[in-house]
């Protein structure tokens, strides 16, 4: 365990130091920046039916896709290519150790620039004097659910970019695997519900199962305020699996 | 050697990668405290077997014993014996020295900080970086001092035995040197094994050599076994004044095994430089210098006596058979086998 939290604080470190990670923690807290700020404009137009936070949770999936392999690509490939892997390894650190380090660091970084964007609400709450608008901009069953959703899912996402950092060399490659491997899992069960066997009305069919695995659905109940263990179930098995077959790979590709 | 005595014994090592046999049947045996170099051509094996050594390859049968302890049964117990400096010594560029060897010392078991810090500086000192060599970041170091942050690091958990795989690859004759007489400040503390292609620094540092190609162990000795085996006897220059055909008969009254090299070089005047391999062991030159001082027409400038070098005997032992080169699908023609060591 001692050995654990020691490559935990290096990884931790090694983030830091990092260009990559400020690139992306710029790009996310910019791009994020600007689309609350079009959902606040939003409201001032047309009433809507969702709170600001609803609203900006559901386009989580923009971030994900380039903060993810941002932060994941250099994981395995880029110690792969320079041979800092083999290295390590020839310590008494075991691969499972290494892999959840790593990921315990990535995922922590994640989760504060998530938590940077409670930012957006406390500015905006400065900026008004009606109760009722502060009321809107704090919701906070729509601000915790969505949060909840963003640090459950994000162990899936994350250990996903690890392990497709694992399979190559390349931080490039690593990147394009990752990005098709988070359009899948996001987008990709969505298309299946436009398979005739899939669609949820068909008895017999696959619908409930497939149902199960729409991340969208997820969002919406979780800021809702619903917290069903189901989801919660989806995303941890998805983490445990993708992390087990990182160390896998990071044992035997050597 | 009495296994008791080996700080290293593998036996029948194999290793295959899909339909490559990358070594086949490596069985070698270092002895406690010596400096053995592993010697072969690119893609003989070397890497593969450091590689298994060290536990990041698996073998695909055979085994291997570090200090006694078995590297299949007890791997965890081998790699806090080993110290092991990788080829290329790859390293983290935006750490700073001391912090890297920090964080090492960690990993590798040194659990107090003080008997850390104590370790970390110590080994600053012996290989020459402290003071603000200490405090740079590694990528900023030359390719010297970067070796020795990677031998440092090979050091920290006080290690039994050493495996460095080329670590003068690419270094400066001045750097060479530098990282040699570190090399030799280690002598018979603990057991070295040196992985190189580089044969005057093995022949320079090591005891004894392994020699690998296409996979197996072709030759292990001392350098005087090593000779004795694949480049017996010596070879003499002379320079003398006189009829080369006669200064040949008067030294092979002395010794019949003895045979010309090469035509007599004129070096002006009746000067010539002849070249005579011979099969005896002894050195000959004084019985040689009698035998021509002894006869009128023939006047010896001088003579010299030459012992066959380490890369004599590994053109030797790793030249192919004729039977190696009609056989196909032979490892240089298997993409590992060209590219560098499997």
């Amino acid at each position: 365990m001692r050995r654990f939290f020691r490559v935990l604080a290096h990884e931790w470190r090694c983030l830091w130091l990092s260009p990559a990670s400020y690139v992306a923690g710029v790009l996310f807290l910019l791009l994020l920046g600007l689309l609350y700020w079009a959902i606040l404009r939003g409201f001032t137009l047309l009433p809507q039916e969702q709170t600001p936070a609803t609203q900006f949770f559901r386009l989580f999936w923009i971030p994900v896709f380039f903060v993810v392999p941002l932060l994941t690509m250099r994981g395995f490939a880029e110690e792969r290519r320079t041979g800092m892997l083999e290295r390590t390894l020839t310590t008494t650190v075991r691969p499972v150790q290494l892999v959840l380090a790593k990921f315990g660091a990535v995922y922590g970084f994640y989760l504060l620039l998530w938590a940077a964007t409670l930012l957006f609400p406390w500015i905006a709450v400065q900026g008004t004097s009606l109760e009722a608008g502060r009321r809107l901009l704090y919701d906070l069953p729509s601000l915790w659910g969505g949060l909840l959703f963003v640090a459950v899912s994000g162990l899936l996402f994350l250990s996903l970019g690890l392990f497709c950092s694992s399979l190559s060399r390349s931080q490039l490659v690593s990147a394009i695997l990752s990005f098709t491997g988070l359009f899948l899992v996001i987008a990709g069960s969505r298309l299946l519900l436009e398979i005739p066997r899939v669609t949820p009305d068909v008895p017999g069919g696959f619908g409930g199962p497939v149902r199960y695995l729409q991340v969208f659905e997820h969002l919406l109940d979780f800021s809702a305020g619903i917290v069903d263990t189901r989801p919660f179930l989806f995303y941890l098995s998805g983490t445990v699996l993708f992390l087990f077959l990182t160390t896998v790979a990071v044992a035997r590709r050597l | 050697m009495d296994p008791a005595d080996a700080s290293i014994r593998a036996v029948d090592l194999s290793r295959s990668f899909g339909r490559h046999r990358a070594i086949e049947g490596v069985s070698f045996a270092v002895g406690r405290g010596e400096v053995v170099g592993f010697l072969g051509p690119n893609g003989a094996g070397k890497s593969t077997t450091v590689r298994i050594l060290t536990g990041l390859l698996r073998a695909s049968s055979g085994e291997a014993w570090v200090e006694g302890h078995s590297l299949a049964r007890e791997p965890e117990r081998v790699q806090q014996l080993l110290g092991y400096m990788p080829e290329n010594n790859p390293l983290p560029e935006d750490l700073r020295v001391g912090e890297f060897l920090r964080y090492r010392a960690a990993l590798k078991g040194l659990r107090r900080r003080r008997e850390r810090e104590q370790r970390v500086g110590e080994l600053l000192v012996q290989c020459d970086l402290q003071r603000e060599t200490e405090r740079k970041r590694i990528g900023k170091l030359s390719k010297g001092y970067r070796q020795r942050v990677g031998l440092a690091d090979a050091l920290l958990a006080h290690p039994r035995v050493v495996l460095l795989d080329e670590p003068t690859l690419g270094l400066d004759p001045h750097q060479v040197l530098g990282f040699r007489r570190l090399v030799e400040g280690l002598r018979g503390s603990l057991t070295l094994v040196l992985s190189s292609h580089v044969l005057p620094e093995v022949e320079r540092l090591c005891d004894r050599s392994v020699i690998l190609n296409r996979g197996q162990v072709v030759a292990a000795g001392t350098p005087a076994e090593l000779r004795e085996q694949f480049a017996a006897g010596r070879t003499y220059h002379l320079r003398a004044e006189g009829s080369p055909a006669e200064i040949g008969d008067r030294l092979r009254r002395v010794d019949p095994t003895l045979r010309r090299e090469e035509d007599p070089v004129e070096e002006g005047g009746r000067v010539h430089h002849l070249r005579f391999s011979s099969g005896a062991e002894p050195d000959l030159s004084p019985r040689f210098v009698e035998a021509l001082e002894a006869a009128g027409a023939i006047r010896l400038h001088a003579i010299h006596r030459e012992e066959a070098s380490l890369e004599d005997i590994f053109l030797a032992a790793t030249r192919p058979s004729w039977k190696e080169r009609q056989r196909p699908g032979r490892a240089e023609d298997h993409p590992a086998g060209r590219g560098g060591d499997a």
